[in-house]
């Protein structure tokens, strides 16, 4: 039952006996999308006299937007640090598989590596698109290697980099090119770095504080010079002081420039992060709040011994070690658990926990306008069952697929 | 006249629904004979729509050979405004059912040209082989879809400005703010809507009683357009008790003595799956 045509004659599929998340609120509406994109029914009633070809119930689930992973560095057995013969084949293994836990779009995250493997992993994998091969890939996150040795956690210590030659020298030095790079983690105390997070800023670059010991001074002057996101809070800076609350005080912080918000990622896999700091960062500032897993290649591998970077890591249970030390060397929580947990430890709303996975991530990156939420116009969604994440319908394909744990 | 009063807004909403689906099936609309309905809008009929919705879920009713015809629509708003008609009729029934688009009229008041909206309107349900039942309200000052007081008992579709007491009524949907409500509307005559088979008018609430009153106990008056369906045929009234408290006990305790009679026109209630 095709309409008449006047905008497209593509067909429009119809998504019924669901509760889209819309406006911040679980709203007991249909959901039409036609091309990969979510329609304007009342438009298309009135316009086009258009209706949908094809109808998917439902039964009751959520739709919510697609998660978006801004940190992640491997998984199944793929490390994107790890120079490989295939990289962006690594890269659409991981992203096919990501899939199943309702990520649609992600940043291939590389922790601290020697000059040479971002020259050769960097121009391998392009911005692109999602679709029923795979989440789609928003730019890679640099995690390093301009970095607080005193804080480098599982990153390698012969690889730390400074702005010894000025800064943006430095980091083309480094990196090469920044042309697939979304967001770049740095510590903002090392000098020369307010002229590198300015000159990533104005390439349209996030830019993020954490592996750092920088005092809460240090990091505004980074935010005011652009510097809007936190890598993993509590992790890898200086704990929460009173008279110095460290990069943790940019959640209150009221040196933040008016209109601007500090986002802060947030491990919610019960490991990382206890469960009350969860909940006092997630109290303090909640819509800055955005989850990110930090998986590393071991995610949706058995336990046992795996390489991240430049180093070996082992696994035991959902716990990730740098082999032999009891330090945390990233998680191998997926983004549906990662919800689950925060929604139960901080006890906040469906709404909230969906959107700290979405909506959060992609203001973070300046994509929400057609991404992280189910406006007219949006695109990919994921499907979620409020007691099994079933199916996920990306760009205007959908596709079942299983995985047992309730919302 | 038929006067159909039921205890309360609900019971009336589900008898006027009930009535509109047992004609709709009655007919047995088919791809070469359309059922052409009249709707409204605002909140008296709300409750009907609710109940439509309902027995198309539960696939007694079909809305797939039907076309209708809305009332009227406010001049100058954007279709896409909350409160436009389109939005009313989009949220509140279209979505809900199988209706074909096309088969769905409004009118529309962006027009360029809004006396020629109007023409093509009627020229429209000319030739849709006129309405089979036309379903209406009523106003607190007696009018029939924008007929205000003073209209033409034979007037057709047009441009009409809409009277003050209808303005500070819609103002309570425009934030109480009366330089946001729409001042004209586009409107189907007194006149097009004597044309339907049938008229079905809801009247529900106190604040309605008297317009009630002036439209079936006093005579036909041009200040209270309602009275013209004193003149048609097959006119039924559907109202809740409050909306009675005006007219004379007589009349009332007459047509309420009446509903076992009116009652077999909704007992039984047909559905489309014993077809």
């Amino acid at each position: 039952m095709p309409s008449n045509k006047s905008v497209s004659d593509a067909p429009i599929t119809q998504f019924i006996n669901c509760r889209i998340l819309k406006d911040h609120k679980l709203q007991r509406e249909d959901l039409w999308v036609r091309e990969g994109r979510i329609l304007n029914p009342e438009k298309l009633f009135f316009d086009e006299q258009g209706y949908a070809d094809k109808h998917v119930d439902c039964k009751g689930s959520i739709i919510a937007p697609g998660f978006i992973d801004v940190q992640i560095n491997g998984g199944y057995g793929i490390d994107f640090s790890l120079v490989s013969e295939d990289i962006s084949g690594g890269v659409s293994v991981v992203a096919k598989k990501i899939l199943e836990h309702g990520v649609t779009s992600f940043c291939p995250t590389l922790v601290t590596s020697p000059a040479a493997v971002y020259h050769k992993v960097l121009p391998q994998v392009k911005v692109h698109n999602g679709g029923q091969h795979g989440a789609g890939v928003l730019g890679f996150h640099l995690e390093g290697p301009f970095i607080s040795a005193e804080k480098k956690g599982a990153h390698p210590e012969q690889y730390l980099r400074t702005f010894q030659s000025g800064g943006v020298q430095d980091l083309m030095e480094v990196y090469g090119s920044l042309d697939n790079v979304t967001m770049v983690t740095l510590a903002p105390e090392l000098a020369n770095s307010q002229s590198v997070v300015r000159e990533l800023c104005q390439r349209g670059i996030t830019v993020s504080l954490g592996h750092s010991v920088a005092n809460l001074s240090q990091a505004e002057e980074a935010v005011q010079h652009g510097a809007s996101f936190i890598t993993h809070l509590f992790n890898a800076m200086l704990p929460f002081h009173h008279r110095d609350p460290g990069i943790v005080g940019l959640l209150t912080s009221d040196q933040v420039p008016a209109g601007r918000t500090v986002y802060y990622g947030m491990i919610a896999d019960g490991i990382h992060t206890n469960p009350a700091a969860l909940r006092i960062a997630h109290r303090a500032h909640p819509s800055g709040l955005v989850l990110v897993t930090d998986a590393i290649t071991a995610m949706g591998l058995p336990p046992g011994r795996h390489t991240l970077g430049q180093q070996v890591i082992e696994i035991q249970g959902l716990h990730a070690h740098v082999a032999g030390t009891k330090t945390l060397s990233g998680s191998i929580a997926t983004m549906d658990m990662c919800v689950r947990h925060f929604k139960q430890a901080s006890g906040c709303s469906v709404e909230e926990a969906l959107e700290a996975a979405s909506l959060h991530p992609a203001q973070l990156l300046g994509i929400s306008h057609n991404k992280g939420k189910l406006d007219y116009g949006c695109d990919a969604v994921s499907v979620l069952d409020t007691s099994v994440l079933r199916s996920i319908y990306i760009s205007g394909i959908y596709s079942a697929s299983s995985s047992k744990s309730s919302l | 006249m038929r006067l159909v009063i039921l205890d309360d807004y609900e019971l009336a909403s589900e008898w006027a629904a009930k009535y509109i689906r047992n004609r709709i099936i009655q007919f047995q609309p088919s791809a070469d004979r359309y059922f052409t309905l009249g709707l409204p809008t605002g909140s008296t009929p709300y409750g009907c729509y609710q109940k439509l919705i309902e027995y198309h879920r539960s696939g007694d009713i079909s809305f797939k050979y039907v076309k209708t015809f809305n009332m009227d629509e406010y001049v100058g708003l954007p279709r896409a405004h909350s409160q436009s008609y389109h939005s009313y009729m989009w949220n509140n029934f279209f979505k809900h059912t199988d209706i074909d688009p096309a088969n769905a009229h409004i009118l529309d008041g962006n027009a360029a040209d809004l006396e020629a909206e109007c023409q093509a309107y009627e020229h429209k349900i000319a030739e849709a082989g006129g309405i089979e039942l036309f379903v209406g309200g009523i106003g607190p000052d007696g009018h029939i879809a924008f007929n205000e007081p003073g209209s033409s008992l034979v007037s057709r579709t047009r441009v009409k400005t809409l009277a003050k007491d209808t303005i500070v009524a819609n103002a309570r949907f425009f934030s109480n703010d009366l330089s946001k409500v729409p001042t004209m509307a586009l409107t189907v005559g007194v006149g097009t809507v004597m044309d339907a088979k049938e008229v079905m008018i809801l009247i529900t609430g106190a604040h309605k009683a008297f317009a009630l009153y002036k439209a079936i106990e006093e005579g036909v008056n041009h200040m209270w357009t309602v009275s013209a369906f004193q003149q048609h045929p097959r006119t039924i009234f559907v109202c809740d008790e409050d909306a009675t408290l005006e007219l004379r006990v007589k009349t009332v305790k007459y047509f309420k003595g009446l509903m076992h009679v009116h009652n077999k026109l909704v007992d039984p209630v047909l559905s489309m799956k014993d077809q």
